[in-house]
Formats: structure tokens, sequence, C-alpha cells
């Protein structure tokens, strides 16, 4: 096996405790060079704590991890030369500039001075930021900083890219921008892992994914795969006053998954049809019928029940 | 070797370029507040006391503020910008994703900490040459041990650091620490005049050997004889760092 051949992660075993409380239970994965995997989960899930434990920041309880070909934690500062870090909140530094922070940062990875010169500007215009290099930080809007984040984590040209939560905050727009970004990055070849909360997200940008809860991982495969394999292929999401006096007599077959969120009926199976019929006598109740979509799945293997992390 | 050091200078430059652009204010409260001290208790208090072991009391006085203020200098930074560093703006969080470690930036921190004690040293050395109460360029041999005495009150500023969870923390230190160890070091008056007790019990801190070291130099004296007083600062300058580290770690690699 030829060394670019080998997994750019490898977890076998992944486990962290926090006292008594176990956040990630013996996960394994390997992910390859050139994909985009999003991590999903509910808040609690234990993706931010796997995040940390793939760039070192805090140390597995148990299990083994390889980063780049290097062992983590113990070479985790060389791995962290070869990789960029976006974390869940921002932390650029208010005191300087757009540009000082991107030449302050680049210290850290040792670039030569005139890396530096000329990385900067790249980047400034990868992230749109060309006209605000000489801006205050707490001048910049979220989706600005969100971007120069992202700017500051490819200043060492890395080969695997982390982020937490990269569009949690930012509106439609600026996520759009966002994902352009890391499509283009990707097309670059660029590895990437990120978590997520939005289902759009997950299933525009990543290949596959990796869905957690509770610690555990309880599915990974490709949004598509996911879809087909894990869920009835169609919907029907009903609510309205009338639903109880509908659903007395509305032709439900046994092979229709029920499940009843608040207000609303969710209705999954193959052939609805006959179904969606029945709804058009009561006008009090709306619904949509739809194919499943990623969403669907989440709801399915997590569960409907509230989280507070 | 060089990669480390490089390292440290990389932590030490991000702290002086946010440094540099507060420059005026910072050197007014690192800076003006000692030089008031020396001028109202050394002329003030000096017309009262005469001479003191030989010299004016605004003479003996400066070695006293010159140490002072290193050790401030290094402290105050040490505690409420290291802890807005590491908690508030999550710079330290921001290095810790580049290839550096803890012991990378604690190593940094404190360089940086002992620059800031040279800068505010420099400057008191600058006016009291100025006010001719220092006239031998041997003088200059005091900013080395300035720079030592950072390094000391900075990484244990560090490590009082790695300890808080407010700055409200910091309020213990500087009240039952620092300033007791100032009235007791012979900064404002010789030390000899203590009680024994309680010499013994302040020359198991570090300023008071500082004193010792500084206040020949400042009149013009290198006495070799009392040289063995920087063993205290550098040990507590290696007890603390390599301290600080361990517990910085057990907090932020958790
Ligand atoms: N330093 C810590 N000490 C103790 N418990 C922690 C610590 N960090 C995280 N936890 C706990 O570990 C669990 C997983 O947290 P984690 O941040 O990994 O979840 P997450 O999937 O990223 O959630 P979110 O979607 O809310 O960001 C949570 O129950 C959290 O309270
Ligand atoms: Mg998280």
């Amino acid at each position: 096996m030829s060394a670019s051949s080998l997994p750019i992660i490898q977890a076998h075993g992944l486990t962290k405790d926090y006292g008594k409380l176990r956040v990630v239970d013996r996960i394994s994965f390997a992910i390859d060079a050139g994909e985009c995997c999003g991590v999903l989960g509910p808040n609690g899930a234990g993706k931010t704590t796997t995040m940390k434990m793939l760039i070192g920041a805090t140390p597995p309880t148990a299990g083994e991890l390889r980063v780049l070909g290097h062992t983590v934690p113990r070479d985790a500062r060389a791995m962290r030369a070869r990789i960029g870090v976006v974390a869940q909140s921002d932390n650029l530094d208010p005191d300087f500039t757009v540009e000082e922070n991107l030449r302050v940062y680049a210290r850290y990875f040792g670039l030569s001075a005139a890396e530096v010169r000329s990385r900067i500007p790249e980047l400034l215009e990868l992230a749109s930021l060309q006209d605000k290099a000489g801006a205050k930080i707490n001048q910049l809007s979220g989706g600005m900083k969100r971007r120069l984040s992202i700017a500051r984590a490819l200043l060492n040209r890395p080969e695997l890219l982390i982020l937490d939560e990269p569009t949690t905050g930012l509106d439609p727009q600026i996520r759009q921008a966002i994902w352009q970004l890391l499509r283009q990055l990707r097309r670059d070849g660029l590895t990437i892992v990120l978590t997520t909360h939005y289902m759009d997200e997950a299933e525009r940008l990543c290949g596959r994914i990796i869905l957690m809860d509770g610690g555990h991982i309880l599915a990974d495969a490709s949004p598509q795969a996911l879809i087909r394999d894990r869920i009835e292929s169609h919907v029907v999401e009903v609510h309205g006053a009338g639903g109880e006096r509908w659903l007395a007599t509305a032709p439900i077959g046994p092979e229709v998954r029920r499940e009843r969120a608040g207000e609303s009926w969710f209705f999954y199976g193959r052939n609805l049809e006959s179904l969606v019929r029945s709804l058009d006598e009561y006008d009090d109740l709306h619904y949509s019928y739809r194919s499943s979509n990623l969403e669907d799945v989440f709801l399915k293997l997590t569960g409907r029940d509230l989280r507070d992390g | 070797m060089a990669d480390t050091v490089r390292r440290w200078l990389a932590v030490w430059r991000r702290n002086a370029l946010a440094w540099r652009k507060s420059a005026r204010t910072a050197l007014l409260a690192g800076f003006a507040e000692p030089l008031f001290y020396l001028f109202a208790l050394g002329y003030g208090l000096g017309s009262f006391v005469g001479q003191v072991q030989g010299v004016s009391y605004i003479g003996f006085l400066t070695a006293g503020i010159l140490s002072t203020s290193a050790m401030n200098a290094a402290t105050f930074e040490g505690l409420y910008l290291a802890y807005t560093r590491m908690e508030v703006l999550k710079t330290w969080d921001a290095i810790l994703a580049a290839p550096l470690g803890i012991a990378d930036i604690v190593a940094g921190e404190v360089l940086w900490l002992a620059t800031k004690s040279l800068i505010s040293g420099t400057l008191i050395l600058m006016v009291a040459a100025g006010m001719g109460l220092v006239v031998d360029w041997q003088a200059l041999a005091v900013l080395p041990v300035v720079f030592i005495t950072g390094l000391c009150f900075g990484a244990l500023a560090l490590l009082v650091t790695s300890f808080a969870r407010s700055y409200d923390f910091f309020v213990y230190y500087i009240t039952l620490v620092i300033t007791p160890m100032i009235l007791l070091s012979g900064v404002f008056f010789p030390f000899s005049t203590l009680p024994e007790p309680v010499r013994f019990g302040a020359a198991l801190l570090p300023l008071q050997h500082v004193v010792e070291v500084i206040r020949p130099l400042v009149g013009g004296r290198i006495e070799l004889g009392q040289l063995w007083h920087l063993l205290v600062p550098v040990a507590y300058a290696f007890g603390a760092t390599s301290f600080a580290i361990w517990r910085f770690r057990r907090r932020l690699l958790c």
C-alpha cells in the first residue's frame, strides 16, 4: 500500500470520559484523502469532543488515533503543522486588524516572510476580504469573521481542514457564501471534516455523513445511501385542528410508520397515495407529501425528544 | 532547539505587537506611578530621614522602586492580561490549534512578561539618571537583573492565573503576597531593621533578594558577593514555570 492511499484519519475505539460521564464511546472510522465528511448529531452528541481529540486538544481516554500518519496526541504538534482548524466559536484577535491576524498566526507555523507576503493577499481574496485588510475585527460582520477564521486555517496549506459548526448563527446568504468557499476547497483536493446541525448543509457539502448520538456512531454513509437505506421513501406530514377526526378513519396500512411531534403527524411509507387522497376532504388540515430527506433519517435515528446537551 | 525558540518568540511577538498598539496608556500605568512614589516619598520622606546606609534616602529608594516596578510590570500582565488572553479572547486556544504546545505558550508568555519588566526598569533608570540619582554606567548592569526579576514574577503570576476562575481571584495574591512582600523586602527602609523572624520569612520570597542585588548596582558598585541572591529569583522562575506548564496542561487540555 503506498503512503498516499493510507487514510487521512484512522480512529479505532476512540473513547472520552469526563469523570464518570462517557461522552464518546468507542467510535471507529477512517476518512480518506479528498473526502468531505459531515459529523451530525444532536446537542451533546460528542461532536466537538471528537474534533478536539482529532486535533490533539484533548487526550482520548482510550482508543487509537492516527491523523496524516501521526499518532495523536503523542505527535499532535507535528500533525497540526499540516492541518487547519476552525473552532466552534471564533477566536480571532480583536487587538489586531484582519491582515495582522493572518500575519501573527502565520508565525506560529514558522512561515517565511516571503511566503507570508504572497499568501496573505491570496487568502484575503479567497475569503473576499480584500477591502477589509486594514479593518479591526470588531468592525467585521459575523460572516466576515467566519471567512477570516477559515482563511487563517488555510495559511499553512493544510492537507486536512477541520471545522466545528462553520455556519452556525449566520444568515442564509452568508451560509451560501461559505458553502461555496468550502466546495471550492474540496474541488482543490482538500480533505474536510465538519460538524453541523444543518441537514441541508451536510447534504450539499458532504459526500459522507457520520451520524452521532450519545457518543456513538449511529450511521456512517453517503447522504444518498442513508436516505435510500435507513428510511421509507416518502413522508406525509399533517397538522391542523381536525387531525383526530381524520385519523379515526384514515386509510393507514400496517406498513406505514407513524410518528407524532407536537401538533404534527408524520407518516412514512413507500406508497402513501391513498392516504394523501383521504386528506383532500379535510379543509382544516394542512399537509405536505414529499420524498424523505436527511432530516427524516436524522429524526428517525436520534428520536424526536428534545435534548439540552 | 532553534525551532523551539522560534515558537516561543512567535508567542512573544504576538504580545509585543498588541502592546505596541496601546503602548501610550500601558507606559503611563507602568512608569508614571512608580515615579510618583519616587518623587513623593524620596523627597518628602527623604527630608526627615536624611541618609540611609550612606546614601541619600531617594538614592536608597530608587533601587527599591526599580525592583518593585519590575515585579509589578510582570505581575499585572501575567495576571490580568494573560487571563484575558486565555479565558476571554481565547488567544491560547487559537495558538493551540497551530503547531504549538502549552509549554511554548507559557515560555513565550514568561519571556514577554520579563520584557515588560525590562521596559519598565529601563524607563525608570533613564529618569533616575536624568535626575542625577544614577551616575555610573555600571548601573546598566541592573537591566539583566530586572529581566530575571521579570522571569521570576511573570512565572509566579502565570502560576496564579492557572488557578484563577475569575479576575477576583487575583486580589488574594496581590493583597496577601505582593503587597506584604513590598513592605517587608527592604524597598522603603533597610531590610536589617526588621525583626529576625520577619526577616527570615521575607527572605523566603524573591523580592528581598532582588533588592539586595539591585541596590549596590544602582549606586554604581558591582558587589560580586551579592550575586548569589540571584539564585532565588532564578529558582522561582524555573520552579513556577514548570509548575504553571503542568497546571495549564491539566486545565486546558482536558
Ligand atoms: N470539559 C468538559 N467537562 C465535562 N463535560 C464536558 C466537557 N466538554 C464537554 N462535555 C460534555 O460532553 C458531552 C458532549 O459534548 P460536545 O461538546 O462534544 O457535544 P457536541 O456534539 O459538540 O454538542 P453541540 O451540538 O451542542 O455543540 C456533553 O454532555 C458535554 O456537556
Ligand atoms: Mg459542539
